[in-house]
């Protein structure tokens, strides 16, 4: 177990978070403009090259923030355009993240067919 | 009191009535929490490549894991709590995107299955994906014209 790579990851984790809180907090920003910033911004910083050093320092730190998911939707974009040419601009991204958006759909179906539904209370 | 007639007069007055949030707490609070689910991310990273998985499907598996935990914790009626605790240290990592699935999912059941639960499970990660796909496509064809990341490196 590296005890300094899962500390690097909750500083950096931590931190991420802190910027998305700010803009909460400071700005009008809805959760769903929030994520879809980040999810924008971690892919543009992904296809520059620039997302992978934070990852290389933190691991998980920058990968389970959305920022990540971005990144790893341009880093598959990338490197799928390098084996497939330019398919695989529009195979590559989803091909990478499939794990987490199919794992997100399934059990959320799954949550919502064993789930009762409740009455919000006023 | 006198009635409101401009938008901007509304803005201040919603403005004068909202109290102020605590940002020092709530940045403390999302900082620990969304640090704690990247650490725990980290955590099971290292168990993956210890048992010999290599590093993307890995991170593939963290991303699973946390978002099964998330979707189980949300099914539980807990991740809801976490999050008026945490603000945006549970909406930032991918748990908030499963959240974001999950929640209206479960929610709108009783307008069924497919207009329902499959149309409004979307409602916020489908522009997340909508943005987050389209960006990587604009990405690759950046790519393939300009080679943007030997541009970094060099």
């Amino acid at each position: 177990m590296d005890w300094m790579m899962i500390f690097k990851a909750f500083v950096i984790g931590g931190a991420i978070c802190v910027i998305g809180q700010i803009l909460i907090d400071k700005t009008k920003l809805t959760p769903a403009r929030i994520l879809v910033a980040y999810v924008t911004i971690g892919t543009i910083l992904g296809g520059l090259g620039i997302y992978k050093y934070l990852i290389d320092f933190a691991g998980c730190g920058a990968t389970v923030p959305l920022t990540g998911f971005g990144s790893l939707l341009a880093k598959g974009t990338i490197s799928e355009v390098q084996t497939t040419g330019f398919i695989g601009a529009f195979t590559g991204g989803i091909k990478a993240a499939a794990g987490g958006i199919s794992a997100a759909i399934f059990f959320g179906y799954i949550a919502s067919l064993v789930s009762k539904p409740k009455i919000k209370k006023q | 009191m006198k009635p409101i007639q401009s938008k901007e007069e509304y803005q201040s007055y919603v403005d004068d009535k909202t109290p102020n949030s605590p940002i020092l707490k709530n940045c403390f609070n999302a900082f620990w929490v969304g640090g704690l689910i990247c650490a725990i991310g980290q955590i099971i990273f290292e168990l993956c490549t210890s048992r010999g998985i290599d590093e993307t499907n890995a991170y593939t598996i963290v991303s699973m894991s946390l978002v099964f935990a998330s979707a189980f914790l949300t099914a539980l009626n807990i991740f809801n709590k976490i999050g008026k605790f945490a603000g945006a240290g549970s909406l930032i990592p991918i748990t908030g995107f499963a959240n974001s699935i999950v929640s209206p999912a479960m929610e709108y059941k009783s307008e069924g299955y497919v207009m329902g639960v499959g149309v409004k499970m979307f409602t916020v990660a489908g522009p997340v994906l909508v943005y987050g796909i389209s960006t990587s496509i604009i990405v690759g064809l950046f790519y393939i014209l300009f080679n943007t990341q030997s541009l970094i490196l060099v």
